[in-house]
């Protein structure tokens, strides 16, 4: 269907560029018909610092997959934020956590939550979870010439298959890693990123159990970013006297959710008692 | 030397509004209304994956008739102008009155400038904080939805109207905006909205009236409980257990709003109230 050029249509309508038929992904529409709004001016050099979100784990257990994030972003030495938030739902599935320069990290979260709402509502079915995955793939390689300035941003993206619901339920749960360069590397059993990642994934490889349930995964999570907060000062651990604990988000067959903070804390509690008599864990 | 044919701007108008009505009235009716739960959906569609019926934003859901390419994508652009808008601001400034208004504008300028005007007619719905009780009211203070539901009547023209009770769109109207004129209740429960709805769609077409049954029938609501995205489709099996008297089922995970916000709503779905 051809509709008036933008030059003979009355301004308070609707742009043609959105009656344009195209595809269901929010990003292409936006750099086609509101190209300013994904824009991000360069400089030459690199940027001085700036905040930092630090170690995401993610694990995958019996009925799905577990998500867990630290809240402390730091700014070189400094703690920029002691409650910043790093693990989200992205939809119903799934969910995403963030590591690297937050401003850009929290930016690419808001922008992947609503393209897989908005390709769900324009084509009235949700994308397949690799389908998802994909998705950031291509939006951290757009991120590209930014990273390279000093503003990477790694994400972790996690979720339950429901392809998988039928044949494969013990193996629905799936983690995604990527590079700043857009890679996408398909994650077993367990993984995790940012600056506490390697004191984290040791942890995970002594206490990982596939066959756990959520009880035990959130608990072998919590474990893993206490150890990272340990060894790694950009990390936070549990913060008892101001009640901040890890941002936790499961994923089953039921759907992705953000676990209370209370239980949280509970089971956070628990883990710090009995590091007092097992520093070591 | 040939002369065009003259034809008084009246005249061309209406020779446009003709094709138009005509277009419309060839498809089959769809009835959105208020209930106590928020704003209930109900087309007639033959149709299983061809929506008529469509989610646009948290509050903000669609409804058209007519020509399927052309509401298909007006339906598109205000998926697409509403998550721009939440994006370059904030959800809560997404409202109904602003994409009503988008969607008249686009009409309206279609119907004048275009070859062929739009054979379609569109509601915009919005669910509020609270039941209407059939009268428009004021946005309440420091808020950006509206306090009670809205539906917003889009016509091929670009004439607006809003109403706070029912709009009927489509082919035969008469009989069933009469039917629903007698049978509407402000504040009525979903399960004797949606019975109502479809008895009186029932009351037009070919051999009327008609029962219709729940694969005939896209129901969709605004569930003004749920939180975040409110927008939920009704199954075949839950649209023919309404219609046969049993309630409707609250928010299920495998629906269209986020598991995590399901969850809170479950305590208070449609199905209560």
């Amino acid at each position: 269907m051809t509709l008036a050029t933008d030059q003979h249509w009355p301004a308070a309508a609707v742009p043609s560029a959105y009656l344009t038929p195209g595809i269901g992904s929010f990003v292409e529409f936006l750099a086609k018909a509101e190209p300013a709004l994904l824009a991000r001016s360069t400089v030459p050099g690199r940027v001085p610092e700036l905040p930092h979100g630090t170690t995401i784990v993610a694990l995958t257990f019996a009925d799905g997959v577990v998500m867990a994030g630290d809240r402390r972003a730091t700014m070189g030495n400094m703690v920029a934020q002691r409650d910043i938030e790093k693990v989200f739902v992205a939809d119903s599935h799934s969910m995403v956590g963030i590591a690297g320069t937050a401003g850009v990290a929290l930016e690419l979260v808001r922008l992947f939550q609503l393209e897989l709402e908005h390709y769900e509502k324009i084509e009235g079915t949700r994308l397949s979870l690799a389908g998802k995955a994909n998705r950031m793939a291509s939006m951290i390689r757009g991120n590209l010439a930014a990273a390279m300035q000093g503003l990477a941003v790694l994400p972790m993206f996690a979720g339950y298959d429901l392809d998988r619901r039928a044949t494969k339920a013990g193996d629905a749960g799936r983690i995604f890693s990527y590079d700043i360069a857009g890679g996408l590397y398909e994650e077993h059993a367990y993984h995790a990123v940012g600056s506490g990642a390697v004191f984290a994934k040791s942890a995970l490889k002594k206490r990982h159990d596939p066959a756990a349930a959520v009880g035990g995964a959130v608990r072998a999570a919590i474990e893993a970013l206490y150890d990272a907060a340990d060894e790694d000062t950009a990390t936070g651990g549990p913060d008892l006297s101001r009640n901040i604990y890890p941002v936790v988000v499961v994923a089953t067959a039921d759907g992705a959710l953000r676990q209370p903070d209370d239980e949280i804390g509970a089971v956070a509690q628990e883990v710090v008692a009995d590091r007092r008599v097992r520093p070591g864990g | 030397m040939t002369m065009p044919i003259y034809a008084s701007p009246e005249q061309f108008m209406r020779d446009r509004s003709d094709y138009a009505r005509k277009g419309i009235a060839r498809g089959r009716s769809v009835v959105v209304t208020t209930y106590a739960g928020g704003v209930l959906f109900v087309a007639e569609n033959n149709w299983r994956t061809l929506h008529k019926v469509s989610e646009i934003y948290d509050r903000i859901g669609f409804a058209a008739v007519g020509r399927y390419n052309e509401f298909e994508n007006l339906r598109t652009a205000g998926i697409r102008l509403a998550d721009v808008r939440g994006y370059s601001y904030d959800r809560r400034d997404v409202t109904g009155r602003w994409l009503a208004n988008a969607f008249a504008q686009t009409l309206g300028s279609i119907f004048s400038e275009h070859q062929k005007p739009f054979e379609v007619e569109l509601c915009v719905a919005e669910v509020g904080t609270h039941p209407g009780n059939g009268h428009p009211t004021e946005a309440a203070p420091g808020t950006r939805t509206m306090a009670t539901d809205q539906l917003y009547r889009i016509s091929y023209d670009g004439s607006i109207v809003d109403e706070t009770r029912f709009v009927v769109m489509g082919g035969s109207t008469e009989p069933v905006a009469a039917a629903l004129e007698e049978s509407f209740r402000s504040g009525w429960p979903l399960q004797a909205a949606l019975a109502a709805a479809v008895k009186a769609l029932g009351a037009a077409g070919e051999g009327a009236p008609r029962d219709l049954r729940a694969d005939q029938l896209e129901v969709a609501v605004l569930d003004r409980a749920a939180i975040g995205r409110t927008f939920r489709r009704l199954d075949d099996t839950e649209v023919a257990a309404a219609l046969a008297g049993g309630a409707v089922p609250a928010g299920n995970a495998g629906s269209a709003e986020h598991a995590e916000l399901a969850e809170n709503a479950e305590s208070d779905g449609p199905g209560d109230a």
